[in-house]
C-alpha cells in the first residue's frame, strides 16, 4: 500500500473519541453506528411492550394491565417497531454502507445526515415521553379518524402521536433525499446504475418511497393536529366529515411504508446469499427490476386495508388484482435467491443462516398476505389475529431476519471484529423457534375468530391454549436476544479479528480495511463489475482503492445540525407544550439553519 | 495524480454531472407535490359535503383574485429574469429583478390577507363548515410557502447589495426560483380546481 | 460440512413443531367465533374461497421450502470442492417463474372477482331488513318494518335472506358474525349493507373488530337464528309493551332466573331481593327507574325515551347485557348497577351510586321487563 501521510488526511476532528466528537459527527459511518445503537435499544422497548401485551393475553380474562394501558402498549408497540426499530435499523445500514458500497468518502450531505440522526433521536424521546406525560398514545399505529379526535380521545397521548410521527417524518425525509442524491451522484467512476450492488438499489428504491409517502401521512397528521388543536372538522362526522378520508390518506402512505420496511432487509439478503454460496446473485437485473416494480405497484394497493369498509365491488376487484400482481414480483425475488444459492457451495455462517431463515419466514408472511389479497376471504381475515400472524411473519420473519442477517454479515467491517458464531447459531435457532411458537398458532387463532386489539378474550372461545403457546414464545424470542446481546458486547471488545474482507464478499466495502478509515477510500477506486472483489482485473482496480494518491478533504464536524434538530423538536414540541417550550424552539432553530447554512461546508 | 485531480476532489465532480444541491432540491420539489397533492385531493373530496354555508360560489370573488394570480405569475417572470441577470454577472439586475419578484409576491400575500379578512367576515371559518377548514389550510399553506420564498429572495436581495451573490453563486439564485416557480405552478392547480371549477 | 446437515436437521425438526398447532387445531370442536363452520349462503362462498387459497398456499409452500431444503442440503460447502459456477441468471427460467405465479394469480382472481361481485350485489330478496347501530361498546339492532329495537342479540328466522344496512352512532366499528360471513365496517356519515341467509338455527357468537377505544375488547353479541315461527312470536313479544314493575305477582321473575340457569338461581338467591323477593318491588324499581338519571340516556317504552344507553323495554328477553358481555342473572346485573366502569372500563354508563336497597328493587324490575 501506498504511504499514509497524516498531512494527507485533512480531518482534524475526525480523530476525537470523546462525547463532542460524537455529538458533532458527520462521517456516516459514525451515524450509522448511532442509528444502529439506538434503533436497537428501541427495539427492546418495543420488545418489551410486546412482551407486556403477551403476558396479559396469556390467559383468558387476564388482569396483568388494565384496558387503558393494554391499548397504550399496543398503539406505542406498533408505532415504535415501524418508525423507531425496523425503519432506523435500516437507516443505519443505508448509513454505514452505502458510502462504501458506492465508493464515496461520504454522503452528498454529510451534516444533513447528522440532523437526520438527531431528530430522529429526539423525535423517539419525546413519543416517548407520552408514558409519563400523561398517558401514551391509545388509538393504535393506524390512529383510525374518528376515535382520534378530541370528543373520544381527549387525552394528551394522540397529541403525543401526531406531533411524535410529524418530528420523524422529518427526519426520515431529511434521510431518504440525501440518500437519493448520493446514489444517484456520489458512485464511484465505472459504477454504472446496473453495477450497484442490489443492497445499494433497495436504498435508492426505499429513499424514493419515503420521500412520496411521507408528505401524504404528514398532511393527514396536519389534518388531525388542525382538529385537535384548533376545533377544525376535517375528521368530525357531524360536520359531514368522512373518517374514511383518514383511510385513504393514512394507506396512501401505509402500503408504501411496507415497502419501506421490507425492501432493504430484501436488499441485505441480497448481498449475503451470493457471498456465502460463492455464486453471483442469480438474476441480478431481474432482482432489482422486481425491486422497483414492487415500489411502483405499492401505490396502487393502499385499499387492499380497507376491504371491510365498504368500497364497492369494483375498487374490491381493482385493489384485490392490484394486490396479487405485486405477489409475482415478491415471487420472482424468491425464486431468484433460491436459483442463487442452488449450485453453490454454502457456508452457514450466522449471516448466512439468518438469510436463509428471512427467505422461508418471508414466503409464509407472503402466502398469508396472498390469502388476504382476495376480500371476500380478507373479510373473514382483517382484524383478527391471522392479519397479525402475516405481518409478523413478514416483519419479524422478513425485516428483523434479514437486519439480524446484516449485522452478523458487516459487524466485521463496522469494527473489525467477528461476531461469535456459536452464539450466532444459538441465536438464529433461539430466535426461528421463538418467533415460529409466537406467530404461527396466531394464524389458526385469527382463523377461528380472535379480533386484533383486544386486551382480553372470555373463556371457552378455543383461543387459551394458542394464546399460552404465542406467550412461552415469546420468552424463547428474549432468550435468543439475550444471546445476541451478550455476544455483540463480547465480540465488540475481543472478537476475532476480521481482516479487510473475512467472507470473500463481491463488494467495494471489503477492499477497504476494518473498520474503514474516516475517508473510507484514500483513493476513489474505478469499478469495472458488477463484483469488483470477484473478477481479477476488477479486483486490482477496487484495491487500489487503498492507496494514496494525495490530500483527501474530508467535511468538518459540526453541532449545527444538532442544534438545528433539537431546535425543530423544541418548536413542534411547543404544540403540546405551549409556547413556553415552542418560542425557544423556534429561535434555537432558526439560530440553528441560520449558522448551518452560512458554516464552510469543508 | 496530478493537481488538477486533487483540486477535482475539493469540489468532486458528481456522477451525472448535475449539481448535488440542485438535484437534493428537485428531489425535495416532488415530495412538496405530494404534499399540494394531499392537500388538493382533501379539498376535492370534501368539495360539496357540507349542509351548512358559505359554500364556494356565495364567497369566491374571482376578478380579484385573477388579478392576484396573475401578479404572482408574473414574479415567475421576474424571477427568470432575476436568474439571468445573475448568470451574466449583472448585478444591478440581479438586485432589481430580485426585488421585484419579492414584491410581486408581497402583493399576492397582501391580496390574500385581505381575501381570508373578507372571507372571514363573511362568515367562512377555519372551524366553520368544511369548505372553510379545508380552503384555508389549503391556501394557509400556500401563502405560508410563498411567504418563506419572500423571506429567501429578500435574504438572496441583501446578499446582493452586499455583493456577495456574484456570478459564480448563481446556482443560489437558480434554486431559489426553481421553488418560486414551484410555487406559482401550484397555484396555477388551486386556482383552477378551487376557484374556476367549482 | 457436518454443519450443514445439522442445520437441515434441525430445521426439519422446526417444520414439524410448526405443524403442531396446526394438528390441535383440527382435533377441538369447540370453537364459537371459528370461520370454518359457516352457517349461511355468504360464509359459504367465502369458506369455499378460503379453503382454495389455503390449499394452492400450502403447494407453494412445500413447494419453496422443499427447494430451499434441498439446497441447503445438497449444496453445503465441501472442502475441496471447485468453486462453483458463476451462473449470472437464465432467461427462460425467469421467465417460468413470473408466469407460473401469475397463471395462480389468474385462478384466484377470477372466483375472487365473481364472488365479490356475487356476494355486494342485491340481495336475491329482503325477508328480514335490519338496521345495525355500532356504539361505544355495544350493537344496536333495529327492525325497522317491524318495529322492533334491541340491543346486544340479534334475531333472524332462519332460510330468510336478511340484509342488514350497518350504521355508527360514534366511532368506526366493524360488525362480524364468523358463521354468517364476512365483517363489514360501521363508519360514522356510511351505511354499509350485507345480506346473507342463515341455513341453520342454533346460537352465534360475533364481536366487534375494528379498534373502537377502551373496551373494544368487550363488544360483543349474539345471533339467534330461529324457525319463522319462534321468530314471529319473538317479534310479537317485542313489540308489546313492557310487562314488569306493574305490580303485580312477579311469578315472571323466578322463571327467567331458573332459566338462566342453576348456578346463576344460586347466587341470586343469595341477595336480598332475589328469587324470592317480594311482588311489589319491581314496582319499586320502576319508579327509582323513572326517577333517577337512568331515563337520560335508556328507553323503556311508556316510561323513557333515551337513547344513548340500550334499549331496555324487553330487557328480560335477552340472555345477556351490557354489550353481551354478561350473562343476564340477578347477581351480574346487581354488579353491574353498583359500578358499571368497573365492570365495563370506559363504560358510558357512569356510577349512579346507587344504594344497595335501589339496586336490589332495579334488578328485579329488569328482570320482569320480558
Amino acid at each position: 500500500m501506498a504511504s499514509t501521510t497524516a498531512t494527507a488526511v485533512h480531518a482534524p476532528a475526525q480523530a476525537g473519541t470523546g462525547l463532542w466528537s460524537w455529538l458533532t459527527t458527520v462521517d456516516h459511518k459514525r451515524i450509522g453506528a448511532l442509528y444502529g445503537v439506538t434503533a436497537f435499544i428501541l427495539f427492546l422497548v418495543g420488545g418489551i411492550e410486546a412482551t407486556l401485551i403477551r403476558i396479559q393475553l396469556m390467559r383468558p380474562e387476564n388482569h396483568f394491565v388494565s384496558p387503558d394501558v393494554y391499548n397504550q402498549l399496543f398503539t406505542m408497540h406498533g408505532t415504535t417497531m415501524i418508525f423507531l426499530a425496523v425503519m432506523p435499523l435500516s437507516a443505519s445500514f443505508f448509513n454505514f454502507l452505502v458510502p462504501l458500497m458506492i465508493g464515496a468518502r461520504d454522503v452528498a450531505f454529510p451534516r444533513l445526515n447528522a440532523f437526520s440522526y438527531w431528530v430522529f433521536l429526539l423525535g423517539a424521546i419525546f413519543l416517548n415521553l407520552s408514558f409519563v406525560q400523561g398517558g401514551a398514545p391509545n388509538t393504535g399505529w393506524f390512529g383510525y379518524a374518528n376515535l382520534t379526535s378530541k370528543a373520544f380521545s381527549p387525552g394528551h397521548g394522540v397529541d403525543f402521536w401526531a406531533v411524535g410521527l410529524q418530528i420523524l417524518g422529518i427526519a426520515s425525509l431529511a434521510a431518504a433525499f440525501n440518500f437519493i442524491i448520493t446514489i444517484i451522484n456520489m458512485r464511484a467512476p465505472g459504477m454504472k446504475f446496473l453495477r450497484m450492488p442490489p443492497f445499494v438499489w433497495m436504498t435508492l428504491v426505499t429513499s424514493f418511497l419515503i420521500i412520496l409517502a411521507f408528505p401524504v401521512i404528514t398532511v393527514a397528521l396536519v389534518l388531525l393536529m388542525f382538529d385537535r388543536f384548533t376545533g377544525t372538522n376535517f375528521f368530525v362526522p357531524a360536520a359531514g366529515a368522512d373518517p374514511l378520508m383518514w383511510q385513504h390518506l393514512f394507506w396512501l402512505f401505509g402500503h408504501p411504508e411496507v415497502y419501506i420496511l421490507i425492501l432493504p432487509a430484501m436488499g441485505i439478503i441480497s448481498e449475503v446469499l451470493p457471498t456465502f454460496s460463492r455464486k453471483p446473485l442469480f438474476g441480478y437485473p431481474v432482482v432489482v427490476y422486481s425491486g422497483i416494480f414492487i415500489g411502483f405497484l405499492g401505490w396502487g394497493v393502499w385499499s387492499h386495508h380497507m376491504f371491510a369498509v365498504g368500497l364497492g365491488p369494483l375498487a374490491d376487484s381493482y385493489f384485490a388484482i392490484a394486490t396479487m400482481l405485486i405477489a409475482i414480483p415478491t415471487g420472482v425475488k424468491i425464486f431468484n435467491w433460491l436459483a442463487t444459492i442452488w449450485g453453490g457451495q454454502l457456508r452457514f455462517t450466522a449471516a448466512m443462516q439468518f438469510a436463509l431463515g428471512f427467505i422461508a419466514l418471508f414466503t409464509m408472511g407472503g402466502l398469508s398476505g396472498f390469502m388476504h389479497a382476495s376480500p371476500p376471504a380478507d373479510l373473514q381475515q382483517t382484524d383478527t389475529y391471522f392479519v397479525v400472524a402475516h405481518i409478523h411473519y413478514v416483519l419479524f420473519g422478513g425485516a428483523i431476519m434479514g437486519i439480524f442477517a446484516g449485522i452478523y454479515y458487516w459487524f466485521p467491517k463496522m469494527t473489525g471484529r467477528l461476531l461469535d458464531e456459536r452464539l450466532g447459531t444459538w441465536h438464529f435457532w433461539l430466535q426461528t423457534i421463538g418467533m415460529n411458537l409466537t406467530f404461527f398458532p396466531m394464524h389458526f387463532v385469527g382463523l377461528l375468530g380472535m379480533p386484533r386489539r383486544v386486551y382480553t378474550y372470555p373463556p371457552g372461545m378455543g383461543f387459551d391454549a394458542m394464546n399460552m403457546m404465542s406467550t412461552v414464545g415469546v420468552f424463547i424470542i428474549i432468550a435468543s436476544l439475550l444471546f445476541f446481546i451478550v455476544n455483540f458486547l463480547k465480540s465488540v471488545r475481543s472478537g476475532a479479528v476480521a481482516g479487510n474482507d473475512p467472507w470473500g464478499g463481491a463488494s467495494l466495502e471489503w477492499a477497504i480495511p476494518s473498520p474503514p478509515p474516516p475517508y473510507n477510500f484514500a483513493t476513489i477506486p474505478e469499478v469495472r463489475s458488477l463484483d469488483p472483489l470477484w473478477h481479477p482485473d476488477a479486483r486490482e482496480a477496487a484495491l487500489r482503492a487503498n492507496e494514496h494518491s494525495g490530500p483527501i478533504h474530508m467535511p468538518r464536524n459540526s453541532h449545527w445540525p444538532l442544534v438545528s434538530a433539537l431546535g425543530v423538536t423544541l418548536l413542534l414540541a411547543g404544540i403540546v407544550y405551549g409556547w413556553a417550550v415552542g418560542i425557544p424552539g423556534a429561535l434555537i432553530m432558526l439560530t440553528g439553519i441560520y449558522s448551518w447554512a452560512f458554516e464552510p461546508a469543508d | 495524480m496530478t493537481v488538477a485531480a486533487a483540486t477535482a476532489e475539493l469540489h468532486p465532480p458528481t456522477s451525472t454531472g448535475l449539481n448535488s444541491r440542485k438535484m437534493l432540491f428537485w428531489a425535495f420539489l416532488g415530495s412538496e407535490c405530494m404534499f399540494f397533492g394531499s392537500l388538493i385531493a382533501t379539498y376535492l373530496v370534501y368539495r360539496g359535503r357540507d349542509q351548512v354555508g358559505p359554500h364556494p360560489h356565495d364567497i369566491l370573488n374571482i376578478p380579484f383574485t385573477s388579478v392576484s394570480a396573475f401578479v404572482l405569475l408574473m414574479s415567475s417572470l421576474t424571477m427568470v429574469l432575476a436568474l439571468a441577470a445573475v448568470q451574466r454577472g449583472n448585478a444591478r439586475g440581479t438586485k432589481i429583478w430580485l426585488a421585484a419578484t419579492a414584491l410581486l409576491g408581497m402583493t399576492f400575500i397582501a391580496g390574500q390577507c385581505f381575501e381570508f379578512t373578507h372571507f372571514y367576515y363573511d362568515g367562512l371559518k377555519l372551524q366553520g363548515n368544511l369548505f372553510g377548514a379545508t380552503f384555508f389550510v389549503l391556501t394557509g399553506f400556500h401563502g405560508t410557502h410563498v411567504t418563506v420564498g419572500v423571506i429567501w429572495l429578500w435574504s438572496l436581495w441583501t446578499m446582493a447589495m452586499k455583493g456577495k451573490l456574484p456570478q459564480a453563486r448563481a446556482l443560489d439564485v437558480e434554486i431559489a426560483g426553481l421553488y418560486w416557480h414551484f410555487v406559482d405552478v401550484v397555484w396555477v392547480a388551486i386556482f383552477t380546481l378551487v376557484y374556476l371549477i367549482q | 460440512m457436518r454443519h450443514g446437515r445439522a442445520f437441515a436437521r434441525r430445521f426439519a425438526a422446526l417444520a414439524l413443531a410448526a405443524a403442531l398447532p396446526l394438528l390441535a387445531g383440527c382435533t377441538r370442536h369447540d370453537y364459537p367465533q371459528s370461520t370454518f363452520q359457516p352457517r349461511s349462503e355468504f360464509a359459504s362462498w367465502v369458506a369455499g374461497l378460503n379453503v382454495m387459497l389455503i390449499v394452492w398456499v400450502i403447494v407453494i409452500f412445500a413447494l419453496v421450502q422443499t427447494l430451499l431444503l434441498v439446497a441447503i442440503v445438497r449444496f453445503r460447502a465441501r472442502p475441496g470442492a471447485p468453486p462453483p459456477k458463476p451462473v449470472h441468471g437464465h432467461t427462460l427460467l425467469e421467465i417460468a417463474w413470473t408466469i407460473a405465479p401469475a397463471i395462480v394469480l389468474a385462478l384466484v382472481a377470477i372466483p375472487t372477482v365473481l364472488i365479490i361481485f356475487r356476494t355486494q350485489g342485491p340481495p336475491p330478496r329482503t325477508d328480514v331488513h335490519v338496521k345495525v347501530v355500532g356504539h361505544q361498546w355495544w350493537w344496536e339492532y333495529q327492525y325497522p318494518e317491524l318495529g322492533v329495537t334491541t340491543a346486544g342479540e340479534l334475531h333472524l328466522p332462519v332460510g330468510k335472506t336478511a340484509v342488514i344496512d350497518i350504521e355508527s352512532a360514534d366511532v368506526i366499528h366493524s360488525f362480524w358474525f364468523p358463521a354468517m360471513g364476512g365483517k363489514r365496517d360501521a363508519v360514522p356519515n356510511r351505511t354499509n349493507r350485507i345480506w346473507f341467509t342463515p341455513d341453520s338455527l342454533g346460537e352465534y357468537f360475533g364481536q366487534c373488530v375494528e379498534f373502537c377505544g377502551m373496551s373494544h375488547a368487550n363488544m360483543r353479541t349474539r345471533l339467534f337464528v330461529e324457525t319463522p315461527e319462534q321468530f314471529a312470536a319473538w317479534v310479537a313479544n317485542q313489540k308489546l309493551p313492557p310487562v314488569g314493575g306493574t305490580g303485580a305477582p312477579d311469578t315472571t321473575h323466578a322463571v327467567a332466573a331458573a332459566a338462566a340457569g342453576g348456578v346463576a338461581t344460586a347466587q341470586a338467591a343469595t341477595l336480598p331481593g332475589g328469587a324470592g323477593a317480594p311482588s311489589g318491588l319491581a314496582a319499586k324499581g320502576r319508579q327509582i327507574f323513572a326517577q333517577s338519571a337512568c331515563i337520560g340516556c335508556h328507553t323503556i317504552q311508556g316510561v323513557s325515551a333515551g337513547i344513548v344507553g340500550p334499549n331496555l323495554t324487553h330487557f328480560a328477553s335477552r340472555t345477556s347485557f351490557a354489550g353481551a358481555l354478561y350473562e343476564r342473572t340477578d347477581d351480574n346485573i346487581a354488579k353491574w348497577l353498583q359500578n358499571p366502569p368497573e365492570r365495563k372500563p370506559g363504560s358510558l354508563m357512569p356510577n349512579l351510586g346507587l344504594t344497595p336497597d335501589q339496586i336490589t328493587a332495579l334488578v328485579a324490575y329488569l328482570q320482569s321487563l320480558k
